[in-house]
């Protein structure tokens, strides 16, 4: 026995390092067609690492002081040797975090991948997406920039809205009667602890989930349902080394994209970083036009789709949260036979078709300047997107579906 | 080793009360820890020290101009309005969503046609009812402010296009639901304006 195998069998009499590693890589068995799609899982974990670190090296020079928070900013972008290049790569992460997770949730709507026996796996999902939107969100306050604060102003006020405890609330989450030093320090704190913490959890157990009943595929079939004589399903390979190496392609492109956007536009055109975020937080003058990062524009535009009713903003407030709500419901509002877009008949196709034009429509709506057209615009998006869960039950179960094959196509 | 094994029986009713009892004391205390974190959570001390009463000298707003003072954070307008304003203001009760005051958006002696104490002057808090951002003074009458040929004089919100009229009422079929806020204030004299407290027996 080998020097090295002894120290292993030392730690696995007392840690299970080699039981893990099986578990997790090298005998965990996933489907052998997957495609282009299954990047972007991994790609979420790498910019959950990369966040995290330029996070560090980010908390070592910023000040959460409303007096110091803007200039820290500015310090480490001039001052700090290769600070510019760790504040871009945390707020070009923050961005890619958004296009990776978005192709992922899409993805799983292609693949029916939060079917049975993957709710969990989803759920879990829905609330990373949701931890991460608070994360942004908590984030953007802390240069104190106009966008910044204006932007924490007409979010914070959404909570206002709630009927007889919003006032109070609105208070109590900003700990003062406006966006002031006390909410950018709490924001703070929650942005670099708190939600990271949450996050890390979350991802645990959505991995744990996802290995427990094993991964989806592109064909939406069970590869657990044939086995060899040793139980491994006939179209699983172990995810290391076959996945890890197709992982690490995924990761050079993205890399390759990451790093274009870093030092060639790491503003992105106004779309990563704000050009109204460049001057500092003014609590007495509203910049001429406020938009929300590109991220979270569909659901700004649902938000103002709603007009005002019994005079209140309130409707509107729970448009906005409902269409997040409903993504929890989505496993059990899909009655098809199929699982896979690639077996699904021509009604669910035209439906996810629609919601994407809606979805994307109201990103672009919720970047521009309310009108009237557009508004009405927005009103019809926002339809769509809640027909395509609300009406799933009954075109899904209607839907002329192909039969799926028993086994995964490549 | 364990009572079943020498055939004793467990009394599971007294295990359960104990389960029971032991989660209802530890939720007790967890919820006795909970409250003071989310209580240091409310303005402090400071911040509602800040939020103290303002105090404005008011001599040297021209007719027609305006002033913004910051009380409790917030832009607060001191609007000198003229007689041609204030002629204006009945005029286009049709189109505003709450042309009486009726929402609890003012002090009592607020509650009236120029929504102020003394009618030339309008103190209301430059936030938006609906998101809370900060609109602009379109004061001028007509064509000049940029708001059409038939346009009262008023304020603008830039995010999502509420319109308010020099009482700070609010157009109908605008996103913010309510009239801008008017804040409890008083005045000490004839040029000094206190805001933030009602005047007392008021």
């Amino acid at each position: 026995m080998s020097a090295l195998q002894k120290v292993m069998g030392w730690v696995d009499d007392r840690f299970p390092l080699t039981a893990t590693y099986k578990a997790h890589l090298s005998e965990y068995y996933a489907p052998k067609n997957f495609n282009f799609w299954y990047f972007f899982g991994s790609l979420a974990l790498l910019v959950l690492v990369i966040q995290i670190v330029t996070g560090i090296f980010l908390t070592m020079n910023y000040k959460p002081d409303a007096e110091l928070a803007f200039t820290s900013v500015e310090y480490i972008m001039r001052d700090v040797d290769w600070g510019w290049l760790i504040r871009y790569m945390h707020s070009t992460g923050a961005s890619m975090f958004f296009v990776v997770v978005y192709l992922h949730m899409f993805r799983g709507l292609m693949y029916g991948s939060y079917r049975k026996p993957r709710e969990l796996i989803w759920i879990f999902g829905v609330l990373i997406y949701l931890a991460l939107m608070a994360e942004a969100f908590l984030g953007y306050l802390l240069p104190w920039g106009q966008m910044s604060y204006w932007g924490a102003q007409v979010i914070v006020n959404l909570f206002a809205a709630v009927p007889f405890i919003g006032v109070d609330l609105s208070i109590w989450i900003r700990g003062d009667y406006v966006i002031s030093d006390a909410t950018l320090n709490r924001f703070s704190a929650f942005h670099v602890i708190a939600l990271p913490l949450v996050l890390i959890a979350l991802v645990a157990v959505h991995l744990v989930a996802l290995h427990e009943v094993g991964s989806n595929n592109p064909d939406g079939v069970e590869i657990k349902k044939h086995k060899d004589a040793n139980g491994i399903p006939l179209d699983g390979i172990p995810f290391h080394p076959y996945y890890t190496v197709k992982d690490i392609v995924g990761v050079i492109v993205f890399l390759m994209v990451f790093s274009a956007i870093v030092f060639f536009a790491p503003e992105m055109g106004g779309y990563f970083l704000e050009a109204t975020n460049f001057v500092p937080a003014d609590s007495l003058k509203t910049p001429a036009h406020i938009a929300p990062l590109w991220y979270f524009t569909p659901f700004y535009a649902i938000l103002r789709a709603v007009p005002p009713m019994f005079g209140s903003q309130f409707p509107g407030v729970v448009a906005m949260g409902l269409s997040i709500v409903v993504l929890f419901f989505l496993p059990w509002l899909d009655r098809s036979k199929v699982k896979s877009i690639r077996y699904r008949g021509p009604i669910y196709k035209i439906m996810l078709a629609l919601f994407l034009v809606s979805f994307i429509g109201l990103g672009y709506l919720g970047l521009l300047p309310s009108t009237p057209v557009a508004t009405i615009f927005a009103q019809v998006f926002s339809v769509i997107y809640f027909l395509f869960f609300l009406l799933m039950p009954w075109y899904t179960s209607i839907d002329k579906t192909k039969p799926e094959p028993e086994r995964v196509t490549g | 080793m364990s009572q079943e094994a020498e055939g004793q029986k467990v009394d599971t009713s007294k295990r359960k009360f104990l389960i029971a009892a032991t989660s209802a004391v530890g939720g007790v205390a967890a919820v006795g820890v909970a409250v003071p974190l989310v209580m240091s959570m409310l303005p402090s001390a400071r911040a509602k020290a800040a939020g103290a009463p303002v105090e404005v000298d008011i001599s040297k707003i021209e007719p027609g101009m305006m002033l913004t003072v910051e009380w409790r954070g917030k832009p607060v307008w001191v609007v000198n309005r003229t007689k041609e304003m204030l002629a204006q203001l009945g005029k286009h009760d049709d189109k505003l969503a709450d042309a009486m005051s009726e929402m609890p958006q003012q002090p009592d002696y607020c509650k009236n046609a120029t929504r102020s104490i003394k009618p030339e002057y309008l103190v209301a808090v430059g936030i938006c009812t609906h998101l809370g951002c900060s609109p602009s003074e379109k004061l001028k009458l007509g064509g000049d402010s940029g708001m059409g040929g038939d346009w009262p004089g008023g304020f603008f919100c830039p995010c999502h296009g509420s319109t308010f009229d020099l009482a700070a009422r609010v157009y109908k079929g605008v996103p913010a639901p309510t009239n801008l806020v008017i804040p409890p204030h008083q005045y000490l004299s004839d040029v000094r304006l206190l805001i933030g407290v009602d005047a007392k027996g008021a």
